[in-house]
């Protein structure tokens, strides 16, 4: 471990054999340790990116190191260290659970262990499943299978491009705990998401893809705070001037159209705060809603947003 | 050198031939037992001898190729094919083994497949007509030979198709005249000139030849006629695997 970077790419593009531009150049250095979770739209090149530092698309240009090493001149060392679960489920249905499992740890040359595949069906409730063949088992449990054929060659860094799709709240949850458990163990993971929630309740880091481009890649929490923005918004019964000198200390604006007049309060849903404060102020100022209701910037929208600016 | 994946690989495909196996073995036994029934003993015992040697005992070699040539192309070209049909590819193409490795492997595996086949229909064979093998160990380089060459090029057929129609239509459209027309069932001797020229461009006869000599002692072409251009065909179906892996084609968009 002599440097702290996992992962280094460099001016990474991407043209299919059609000539369409899925990668535009794209520059990224992924740290040791850390989940660092890709957001973006369908088709913006999450696949793309993550399928070219692994071996399986070839890149036009740039490069990509892991751990220090070139994926394409020295794929041996880079692609032992990486454990792949793609986004689509592709296992093989008449192989058993413990078969295919062993089968990929073998295939990244590593010696038989069966108590470390017995500890990762373990973790992933899929032990009592072990001699069933895939084809038997349900959609969530294929993709907790090709989570622990990634793992079972006990690589150091672990991509999951769209880890929860298709999968329920109540495993996504518990997909995230696990996740969460694997970084505990040294792994760096990096995970692709359409959920800007999921990027939110597990990563260290994001960075945001749009048609190719690498918009851009922040801290989550600096992140959060820049667009977790909230918004309650009251909508009044009467209509109002301009927004009353009593309620000047909170973050107010005064909204007029078709549909009437709205007072929005937008808030850092971080820090403290207490709406019921607000609204005593609102009625001691007359000033009753008819309606209330919270809203959230989405991550539609922060794209949009994001794009526009660039 | 990989050789825990090439075993994982090799293992894995042996797995599904085992799986498979009864069906694998009936369809040749079956066909080889109509063959000598028809050939070897119905219309055979009207036939003379080619060669001093009585055409039911002739046609074996013949017969053991033509299972092993399609066995060969269609077992390996299944193994290829259909882990890029289901996407399962992805993990092979993500591990650290070279293109000699991911062959090996699957190659091997489906090499192995028809070498049990050809022994099986050999042995059945020996049910039906007296036989005696004059060089055991020729016999068996020409087996596992046409069994690798042949399975290589099942393998490029694999990654070539890009559907389940052409996964078939090349053993029927190509392999199966080659085998019919590379002297399983007669001398290329026997034809007139011209067709006897065309025949030589085909490698089947160079095969079908040698391994009949490793039987009788008698074949079409030379023994190391046979030799030479089986040693050429391997090269050249791994010189077009090594482009294949170089370029990507077929593997990696
Ligand atoms: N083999 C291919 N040939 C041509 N274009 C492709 C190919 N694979 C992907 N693309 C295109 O490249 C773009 C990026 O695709 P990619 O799969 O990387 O997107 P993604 O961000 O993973 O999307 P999703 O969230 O839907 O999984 C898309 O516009 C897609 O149509
Ligand atoms: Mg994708």
């Amino acid at each position: 471990m002599e440097n702290n970077t996992a992962i280094k790419i460099t001016a990474l593009k991407k043209i299919y054999d059609n000539g369409f531009k899925a990668l535009n150049s794209i520059d990224l250095e992924i740290s040791r340790g850390e989940i660092f979770a890709l957001l973006g739209p369908n088709g913006a090149g999450k696949t793309t990116l993550i399928n070219a530092v692994c071996g399986i698309v070839r890149p036009s240009s740039g490069t990509v190191a892991i751990a220090g090493y070139d994926n394409i001149m020295q794929y041996r060392e880079a692609r032992s260290l990486v454990g792949l679960v793609p986004q689509e489920l592709a296992t093989d249905s008449f192989e058993t659970v413990w078969n295919t499992v062993t089968f990929s740890r073998g295939l990244f040359g590593k010696a038989h262990n069966p108590r470390h595949i017995e500890d990762i069906l373990k973790r992933l409730s899929l032990w009592d499943k072990k001699d069933e063949q895939i084809r038997f088992l349900s959609g969530g449990m294929k993709r907790r299978v090709m989570v622990a054929k990634a793992l079972s060659h006990e690589p150091e860094i672990l991509f999951l491009d769209e880890p929860t799709a298709g999968v329920d709240v109540e495993l996504r949850k518990s997909m995230w705990a696990q996740v969460r458990d694997l970084r505990e163990t040294g792994i760096t993971i990096i995970l692709t998401t359409h959920y800007i929630e999921e990027a939110q309740e597990m990563a260290d880091r994001v960075g945001i893809i749009n048609k190719g481009h690498l918009i851009l890649t922040e801290d989550k929490n600096d992140l959060m705070q820049k667009m977790g923005k909230r918004q309650m918004i009251f909508v009044l019964r009467e209509p109002l001037a301009a927004i009353p000198t009593g309620l000047g200390s909170y973050p107010l604006t005064l909204e007029k159209d078709e549909n009437g007049d709205r007072l929005i309060l937008t808030y850092d849903p971080e820090t403290e705060n207490d709406i019921s404060d607000v609204l005593d102020n609102l009625k001691s100022q007359g000033i009753r809603p008819k309606d209330i209701y919270s809203y959230q910037s989405s991550l539609e929208e922060i794209f949009i947003k994001l794009v526009e600016a660039k | 050198m990989n050789i825990r994946g090439i075993r994982a690989i090799y293992v894995f495909e042996m797995r599904r031939t085992l799986r498979t196996l009864s069906q694998s073995i009936v369809s040749p036994v079956l066909s080889t037992v109509l063959y000598f029934i028809v050939f070897g003993s119905a219309i055979g015992s009207r036939i003379q001898a080619i060669n001093d040697i009585p055409y039911g005992a002739f046609i074996v070699p013949g017969l053991i190729m033509l299972t092993i040539l399609g066995q060969s192309v269609s077992n390996a070209s299944f193994g290829i094919y259909f882990p890029r049909f289901t996407g399962t590819i992805y993990e092979i193409l993500s591990a650290p083994l070279s293109f000699i490795e991911i062959v090996l492997g699957y190659v091997g595996a489906a090499a192995t497949k028809s070498v049990m086949l050809g022994v099986i229909v050999l042995l059945t064979a020996f049910f039906f007509v007296p036989m005696h093998i004059a060089h055991p160990f020729w016999m068996a380089f020409f087996l596992i030979m046409t069994s690798v060459t042949f399975s290589l090029l099942g393998f490029i057929i694999g990654i070539w198709a890009d559907g389940f129609e052409k996964l078939q239509l090349i053993p029927l459209l190509i392999i199966t005249p080659l085998t019919f027309l590379g002297g399983s069932f007669y001398s290329i001797n026997m034809l007139p000139h011209f067709w006897y020229q065309v025949s030589l461009v085909n490698p089947v006869v160079y095969l079908v030849s040698g391994f009949r000599w490793s039987f009788y002692e008698h074949g079409d072409v030379s023994l190391m006629t046979s030799v030479t251009m089986i040693v050429a065909f391997t090269i050249v179906c791994l010189i077009i695997i090594g482009w294949i892996f170089k370029t990507g084609y077929g593997l990696k968009k």
